[in-house]
């Protein structure tokens, strides 16, 4: 039990899906350890950014909906991802958020209206200043649930679960912070009918296919099927037929590989992929895109579209540098003023001169 | 150069990973090849390299492209790649197996599926020379080769129940030790009370890559005591 005044979250429900992520457990690849890490690692760099964390600070995912209490002391903490409603004890908050939450006061969060209308906003993130505490295994507090590893006892939030929040300078800088909205334009969800563009690198086995499967491949469209989870997201759409079989000796596996399999359809390994794997991968989304995919519902349509290594870092550092800019974009929430907090910023007087 | 060897393969792998392929069997040949650029890279090491992943027949190396062009990085392992390779230091296991019941699970599957006696089937499995090609599928997971030809039996059409932690088993031509209980489409011929993997050591995974392994066989009451041993933190072997 934790005998400290603390700040931590406690868990009074949830939905499965909710996980503890950091930025990934890397450096054991070779011995078979899964990175794991956020599915949309844009939004969740984002969270962390509202609040002067580390970008790759252990936060919350989001998978389905979950209710949570602050215990012990004030806690700042942010959200942001794909379309949920989030409320403070009941009252409606916007889908982005940076705010501080009293001990005693909840916080719950459920997929929104868009998630089934517009096929779009898989998951979201909630970060709380100075990140959680829960303790590293490996170097890491990234949750991988199939490896029974870090996050809590390796598996899925559940009711009753405490996460404690580390405390340090960036939660004490934070609690002094307004609250608000978080602007965070380059999370602007997939609105359209269209499909969703995601742009990919071809490789390392497009030679396993024909020029004309190539084609179908990048013609498209494809659904996302609900076989999605954290490890890999099905799509279906036009068959893509194996030049060479499609039993490959097992190789290296990186996040964004698009594995074709003998059922001739697309499987998109996500964060939680294994490090190696024997399907050919006709590509690799990119960096910039993972999120956008990561954010799919079932029923999305996805298209591909191949662009050169060049486009593929350009886009990852648009969109980093765009994120950097997360501690500008937060808009104060409105609060009716009070009379103390006129007189703190001294408009009294200028009132007075007016009205003699 | 050794014009003997084919110029390995740079594969595309998205902008943050590149595929060295040496070629496309499972080979110890192509396997030292693999191993030699990874060891050059490990004592040399290229800025902006994250990590490594050798496998049967590639390499694949994670990188941050705000340190590393896909470019750049083909151009300096090309560097490497024609200066000697350097030898990668092997170590030698003996590992402990007890291929008595209940550890054995489909050792009479196996007989019937290779028309082998048990006896024979064991023998076979006990006294091959392995290598340590990979690991995958789950942290700690080691696939070897060097299975005799007469136990390469395919997969299991499904999956059978989770084997436990320490499982030896077989399918595909390759022999595998597994480091927790999962669903499996392989076939259990024994188990080892060694962890292969121990968040609680120095060295949380027992073998290198590229490692030789040999096993032992241990009775049950043999196997039940180096188990009680192995539950509170020792390692049982060193390498010879």
């Amino acid at each position: 039990m934790r005998t400290t005044g603390e700040p931590s979250l406690q868990v009074l429900a949830a939905l499965p899906g909710a996980t503890i992520q950091d930025g990934g457990r890397f450096g054991h690849q070779r011995h078979g350890v899964t990175p794991a890490g956020p599915m949309d690692w844009a939004a969740f760099q984002t969270a962390n950014l509202a609040l002067g964390n580390k970008p790759g600070a252990a936060a919350l995912e989001i998978g389905a909906g979950i209710e949570l209490a602050c215990l012990n002391a004030p806690l700042p903490l942010a959200f942001c991802g794909g379309a949920y409603e989030w409320r403070r004890d009941g009252h409606s908050l916007p889908s982005s958020a940076r705010l501080v939450l009293q001990p005693g006061e909840t916080l719950s969060c459920r997929p929104g209206p868009q998630a089934s209308r517009e096929f779009w906003g898989a998951w979201t993130y909630c970060a709380v200043a100075g990140g959680f505490a829960t303790p590293p295994v490996m170097g890491s507090r990234a949750t991988h649930t199939r490896s029974h590893l870090g996050g809590i006892d390796g598996r899925m939030l559940q009711k009753g679960d405490q996460l404690p929040a580390a405390s340090n300078d960036a939660a004490i800088l934070a609690v002094t912070r307004e609250e608000g909205e978080i602007d965070a334009t380059w999370l602007t969800p997939h609105r359209s009918p269209a499909p969703i563009n995601l742009r990919v690198i071809p490789g390392p086995q497009d030679d396993y296919f024909s020029r004309e499967m190539i084609e179908r491949f990048y013609a498209g469209p494809f659904r996302l099927t609900p076989v999605m989870d954290r490890m890999a997201y099905r799509l279906e759409g036009p068959k893509i037929v194996h030049a060479k079989g499609y039993n490959i000796v097992s190789d290296g596996i990186a996040e964004g590989a698009i594995q074709i399999a003998g059922d001739q359809q697309p499987l998109v390994l996500m964060a939680d992929h294994q490090p190696t794997g024997g399907y050919p991968k006709i590509a690799h989304v990119i960096r910039a895109d993972l999120g956008h995919l990561a954010q799919a519902r079932p029923g999305a349509s996805l298209r591909f579209t191949s662009v050169t290594l060049t486009e593929a870092r350009e886009a990852l550092f648009a969109l980093e540098a765009a994120i950097l800019t997360t501690p500008r974009s937060i808009r104060p929430f409105y609060r009716p003023p009070t009379t103390e907090s006129l007189s703190r910023v001294n408009l009294v007087d200028g009132v007075i001169d007016a009205l003699s | 150069m050794n014009i003997l060897l084919p110029n390995p393969r740079y594969l595309l792998v998205g902008e943050s990973a590149l595929c060295v392929e040496f070629g496309d069997r499972i080979d110890p040949a192509l396997h030292d090849r693999v191993l030699g650029l990874d060891h050059a890279l490990a004592l040399a090491p290229i800025p902006g390299i994250l990590e490594t992943v050798p496998t049967y027949r590639s390499l694949l190396i994670h990188f941050d492209p705000h340190c590393l062009t896909t470019e750049d990085l083909i151009a300096a392992i090309e560097r490497r790649e024609a200066t000697a390779l350097p030898a990668t230091e092997k170590k030698s296991w003996r590992i402990p197996v007890c291929y008595e019941q209940p550890y054995a699970e489909d050792l009479s599957e196996v007989a019937e599926l290779t028309g082998l006696s048990p006896e024979t089937i064991i023998t076979l499995h006990v006294q091959a020379i392995y290598r340590v090609y990979m690991y995958g599928f789950a942290p700690g997971f080691t696939f070897l080769g060097g299975l005799p030809e007469a136990l390469a039996i395919s997969r299991r059409q499904a999956p059978r129940a989770p084997a436990p932690a320490g499982s030896l088993t077989i399918a595909g031509g390759q022999a595998l030790i597994t480091s927790m209980a999962m669903p499996t489409g392989w076939y259990v011929l024994g188990r080892t009370p060694v962890r292969v993997f121990d968040l609680r050591r120095p060295n949380i995974f027992l073998t290198d890559i590229g490692d030789e392994i040999r096993f032992e066989r241990i009775d049950a009451a043999t196997f039940a005591r180096l188990d009680a041993r192995a539950a509170s933190g020792d390692p049982l072997v060193t390498p010879l």
